[in-house]
């Protein structure tokens, strides 16, 4: 009688994941007492890594799940600016203006979405672009932002400079929790499994019944919402806001080069990518040109050698996987 | 009298921008590569250009002729080391790692040559200025009018070229089907390479005509990336002669933004780009005709 094979089991969570999503809770606990006894110096540095680890993660939704190439997400992150400082200018009280902001600009990729989802690969990926440039030239129109020139959220300075830092850090700090989280959740589920299907290879992913449009819609209106918060959480630190800053095509190099060099299309991969561009940023950010040529020659070197990233070589090297994103399939003990 | 005049300059402008986006157009239509560093790529033969004649005080038109073998020769190597490799490895890489190319252009041209702006006008004397009068109120520069042909010869030299000489027709049979192609006894790489090489060539035209018309500095790239894909598209991505007509629709349309409001040069050409994609289903429906003929074509 022949043995039948012994039915594998699906496991999501393992006792490494189990102990790393308590540690990244301790760790977020502890990120929360940090202004109380941190210096200055230590809490900007800080709320602007947590700004990067946004931005890399929604890049990384829209891209390395999504299979969307983005050269113009600066659109939403100088979008929320602008909003946060019209809706201060309106009257609403500061910190909420910011989050709204963040909401308002992303209400914009939801009609936006209908006929930039309609575009494929490097349309796509030029067609936002020419949407911040258009966006950008837009809110040059608006006497509050004087061109060029730019203006400040004056409502800021109601608040003073140790007070505003800490609360800049604690909405930084919520908002990248919400971000990961949000992400996480929707990774994990159902539309994790679709929009990666579309990604793969979207002619296949359809066929089989998967809602193509509606699983990239989502994500698009995400990682726009989550662009906008970092392009008002940025506005809360500098204060300033100057549209060329903000629309500028830095920051889609910024996003790529951390989702790329972290791993693109794992989940853990862009907040190790932020985490590095962070620390790039602070080690060589002085040396001006060359730094970005850096960044630039890592972008060209990670897609053409390492395109599953430093995370995703990690990955595949030591089969770590550090959050309950994917399944895993086991076989049972043998007796 | 304003708007003929502001419709011609448009379609002179046309001519430009379809000069410096035919390299982009050959580059998607042969390896459906949307080179992100294109814009980079022409502002780095512009750089050479001046360079050249700066430097050794011969006529621009001379710099550039040894310039554009120089452009060919990094195509042929660009192919080779980087968009081979990424072409391979799926559709997003390419974008990915010619975006990283353009960071490194730009960057390395300003960290050589600094911000200031340049221009090739200065060495091409009363070419820059010079104008032809059409009843006494429309003035057509000649050097507008130079590019323009100069466009239109380049399109046309790439079309014949495509139709009529075996490497064309190894390059579009390379492009409808890579294996079929190899089977044939194409060699694809070589093929790739020389159509990468090509494509750079006509950049460096484009380069040398930005230079000439304006100026340039070392981050002018990507502004004449977006300019030269807004006229592919408007075209029709990989359509020689559409990106001509693509290229004639934002100078058109930019210039009659211009003659409306101070600031509508750039918002109406970016609003035409993104109306067009927007109505471009539309559009494709409402030319059924052609799909029909397509469809007898392909059953015949």
């Amino acid at each position: 009688m022949s043995k039948q094979p012994a039915p594998l089991s699906v496991q999501r969570w393992t006792p490494l994941s189990v102990a790393a999503t308590l540690a990244i809770a301790g760790l977020m606990i502890a990120l929360a007492f940090t202004p109380l006894f941190a210096s200055a110096e230590v809490i900007d540095r800080l709320t602007t890594l947590f700004i990067y680890i946004i931005l890399a993660i929604m890049w990384n939704a829209l891209a390395g799940y999504g299979g969307l190439v983005s050269v113009g997400q600066q659109a939403f992150f100088g979008l929320g600016a602008y909003a946060a400082i019209r809706l201060s200018y309106w009257g609403v009280p500061v910190y909420p203006a910011l989050i709204l902001g963040a909401l308002l600009a992303g209400a914009v990729a939801l009609p936006l979405s209908v006929f930039a989802l309609r575009l494929k690969g490097g349309e796509f990926a030029i067609g936002m672009w020419v949407v911040a440039e258009l966006a950008h030239l837009l809110v040059n129109l608006d006497g509050l932002i004087q061109g060029e020139t730019g203006t400040s959220l004056i409502a800021l300075n109601a608040f003073s400079p140790d007070h505003r830092r800490a609360d800049n850090y604690w909405l930084a700090l919520a908002a990248m929790a919400v971000a990961a989280a949000v992400v996480f959740a929707l990774l994990r589920g159902r539309l994790g499994v679709s929009v990666q299907a579309i990604r793969d290879n979207e002619e296949a992913a359809a066929s089989i019944g998967v809602r193509v449009l509606g699983g990239k819609r989502v994500i698009f209106i995400l990682s726009a919402i989550g662009c906008a918060m970092a392009g008002t959480l940025w506005l809360a630190t500098s204060i300033t806001f100057e549209p060329k800053t903000y629309f500028s095509v830095q920051w889609s190099a910024y996003m790529i080069f951390m989702a790329l060099v972290g791993g693109l299309g794992t989940f853990e991969g862009p907040i190790l990518g932020a985490i590095l561009f962070f620390l790039m940023e602070s080690l060589f950010g002085a040396t001006g040109v060359w730094y970005l040529v850096g960044l630039g020659a890592a972008a060209v070197v990670f897609s053409l050698f390492l395109p599953q990233g430093l995370w995703g070589f990690i990955e595949n090297r030591f089969t770590w996987r550090f959050l309950p994103i994917g399944y895993h399939l086991r076989l049972p003990e043998e007796d | 009298m304003i708007w003929v005049s502001q419709i011609l300059q448009g379609v002179l402008l046309g001519g430009y921008y379809a000069l410096i986006a035919c390299g982009l157009s050959f580059m998607f239509g042969v390896m459906r590569i949307i080179n992100l560093a294109h814009g980079d790529l022409a502002v780095l033969a512009g750089f050479l250009v001046w360079f050249i004649a700066g430097q050794t005080g011969i006529n621009p038109f001379l710099a550039l002729a040894l310039v554009i073998p120089l452009m060919a020769a990094l195509g042929w190597v660009l192919q080779r080391t980087m968009l081979e490799r990424s072409l391979r490895a799926g559709e997003l890489v390419p974008l990915l790692s010619t975006f990283g190319l353009a960071i490194v252009i730009e960057n390395l041209l300003f960290e050589q040559f600094g911000a200031d702006t340049r221009s090739l006008a200065p060495y091409i004397g009363g070419l820059s200025y010079d104008s032809l009068t059409i009843g006494g109120q429309i003035y057509l520069s000649y050097l507008g009018i130079i590019i323009f042909a100069v466009a239109v010869a380049i399109l046309g030299g790439l079309h014949f070229f495509l139709g009529h000489t075996n490497l064309g027709r190894a390059i579009r049979a390379t492009a409808e089907d890579i294996d079929t192609a190899e089977l044939v006894g194409i060699n694809s790489r070589a093929v790739y390479a020389a159509a990468a090489a090509i494509a750079l060539a006509t950049v460096a035209v484009g380069g040398a005509a930005l230079g000439m018309r304006a100026t340039f500095a070392p981050y002018a790239g990507p502004a004449q990336l977006i300019f030269a894909f807004e006229a592919v598209v408007i075209g029709g991505l990989g359509s020689l002669w559409g990106t001509l007509a693509g290229g004639i629709a934002l100078g058109v349309a930019q210039n009659i933004g211009a003659t409306i409001n101070t600031h509508g040069f750039l918002i109406a050409g970016h609003v035409v780009f993104l109306a067009f994609l927007a109505l471009r289903p539309f559009l494709t429906s409402l030319n059924a005709k052609g799909r029909i003929k397509a469809l007898l074509r392909r059953a015949a």
